[in-house]
């Protein structure tokens, strides 16, 4: 549906993008990654032809950003990071003019702007002019904005921002069903929100791809050695020996002692390191074991390594599909 | 068309909704109700000969106040960003906007039409001259926009835009003054490349297609020269 080869955009002397590849396959949602300044927005503005690369090739559902741009904007909807609106506009008077650009056929007009005044709970302000919105109210007149036109692709810069807690959740399942029937590229700082709502991640720093993969892989490709978290009763220095005797145990972290309850880091190699091994060897030589589990690696610390170590951030483009 | 449309009316909604169409016609009203009794009594003369020169002057000071809004808003409320994905041709969004200004100006004209009327209650004046004469000023005003519309489409800053544009406007219209000192060949085409000088005839009641012919090309060009710097302007971020 997207596919992008080498693009790269210099903004005067500043590369703000450097050679990225990736795809999206129909109905996926993929996310887009970064710290602030990453590229994030320069990649969604050149996908949707509000900007020109300058070496590289982008198709969005076939057609070619430069020189098939009106094709492409007849089947996008766009939410840019300031959702752009004209204040002086009622809210319903908004989405008229935006149906009517968008080309929503005249008989269905009226049903699309209920429909997504509908979705995104409009109807008490749907009179009220812009200006006199909330931000959470206004960042949902930009959503309704964008799908107007129940177009295939919708781009989605931070489309959360600015909402309260219970309207995250509502419009973070909207874009879930959406997946369905659309495909969705949305950007985002916030971590919880790519694992939520997206089938993929595109994590971008300094406008290069640092890690683009299901996030299912990424957990597991990040994660090359394991983590077991133990807590056991029983005396301390015997327990950390008889635990460094077991094989595939590679390293044996003491945290904190809870009275005679001691706590364990264990790390060993990715298919080397087996629980219920190391719980029948405790048991064996009688400790009770009282909790034992593999600890997964948040998508934090995922991005944080990715971002931070700049020796993992060659990019290895092993992205394995949908899981 | 149905996108041109979709412009025009919501431009027109946002001239009404803000204060400037409101003083802009105000204003201009005044002025020319106070031309139109001034030059009544002192020349005591049922014709709009004089009055329709002074409403040349008067729009060239005040279409550039009715045009600087409309790109330069745009670019600096990021609402640019939602036409340029939409799927509106920059010639599209251009003349949508372009049109709605050209609907105030009609507007304001044909609001001192009643002078004419008043005219013909208590004298006998001629309207083919009349008639004629709007005309001219509607193409003048017209030629103006379109000169205002593309230094909109020039900066994101409405002042800037309205001063570009008044500086334009002066330019063309003071270069026939510049004729009178030039060398023969060049009096001849910088007479005619004056935006004032195609008025006369049309006051006479004289309508000549070298005017019109004039008029439309200078609006045309104005409004390309636009057009060509939005879609420049994709590129050259």
């Amino acid at each position: 549906m997207i596919e992008v080869r080498n693009l790269t955009k210099y903004y005067g002397n500043n590369l703000a993008v450097d050679d990225i590849n990736f795809k999206v396959e129909k109905g996926e949602i993929i996310g887009l990654l970064g710290p602030n300044g990453a590229g994030k927005t320069t990649i969604m503005r050149i996908l949707t032809c509000a900007l020109s690369q300058t070496t590289g090739q982008a198709t969005v559902a076939g057609h070619d950003v430069i020189t098939d741009s009106l094709a492409i904007r007849r089947k996008i909807g766009y939410l840019p990071e300031n959702p752009p609106l004209y204040p002086e506009l009622k809210v319903q008077t908004y989405l008229k003019f935006m149906a009517r650009l968008k080309e929503v056929p005249r008989n269905c007009l009226r049903e699309r702007i209920e429909y997504v005044i509908e979705l995104f709970k409009l109807q008490e302000v749907r009179k009220k002019t812009i200006d006199q919105l909330s931000r959470g109210f206004r960042q949902r007149v930009g959503l309704a904005q964008a799908l107007i036109s129940d177009p295939e692709i919708i781009i989605l810069d931070e489309p959360t921002v600015g909402l309260d807690p219970r309207q995250i959740t509502d419009v973070r399942a909207a874009i879930k069903d959406l997946a369905r029937k659309h495909t969705v590229i949305l950007s985002t700082h916030i971590l919880p929100e790519v694992s939520m709502t997206c089938d993929a991640v595109i994590i971008i720093n300094n406008g290069k791809i640092v890690a683009l993969d299901s996030i299912n892989n990424l957990d597991a490709r990040m994660v090359g050695q394991k983590r077991l978290r133990l807590k056991v009763r029983g005396e301390m220095p015997r327990v950390e020996h008889d635990l460094l005797d077991i094989p595939g145990v590679a390293r044996v972290l003491p945290e904190d002692t809870d009275g005679e309850e001691l706590n364990f880091i264990i790390e060993g190699k990715r298919n080397e390191l087996k629980s219920e091994l190391i719980t029948e060897t405790l048991i064996n030589k009688g400790w009770g074991v009282r909790e034992i589990f593999f600890e997964k690696a948040t998508l934090e610390e995922i991005y944080l390594r990715l971002v931070t170590d700049e020796k993992a951030s060659a990019p290895k483009n092993t992205r394995a599909g949908k899981n | 068309m149905r996108k041109i449309a979709a412009v025009f009316t919501k431009e027109l909604i946002s001239y009404f909704v803000s204060p400037v169409a409101y003083v802009v016609l105000t204003v201009f009203l005044a002025l020319s109700g106070y031309f139109f009794v001034n030059i009544l009594f002192y020349t005591k003369e049922a014709s709009l000969r004089y009055l329709l020169g002074n409403m040349s002057v008067t729009f060239l000071f005040v279409t550039p106040l009715l045009t600087m809004r409309l790109f330069a808003e745009e670019k600096r409320t990021n609402t640019m960003e939602l036409l340029v994905t939409s799927p509106l041709r920059d010639f599209e969004m251009v003349l949508g906007k372009y049109f709605a200004s050209l609907f105030i100006v009609l507007m304001m004209l044909s609001a001192t039409l009643i002078y004419p009327i008043c005219l013909s209650i208590y004298g006998d004046p001629d309207w083919g001259p009349i008639l004629a004469g709007y005309l001219g000023v509607f193409l003048l005003a017209a030629s103006f926009l379109s000169i205002g519309t593309m230094s909109s489409i020039f900066t994101k800053n409405q002042i800037v835009a309205a001063l570009i544009s008044f500086c334009l406007l002066l330019l063309y219209w003071t270069l026939g003054w510049l004729a009178d000192q030039a060398p023969k060949a060049m009096e001849l085409f910088l007479d005619y490349l004056a935006l004032g000088s195609h008025q006369a005839d049309f006051q006479k009641g004289i309508i000549d297609t070298r005017h019109l012919v004039y008029y439309f090309t200078v609006i045309s060009f104005h409004l390309t020269v636009g057009i060509l710097t939005l879609e420049s302007q994709r590129w050259r971020e």
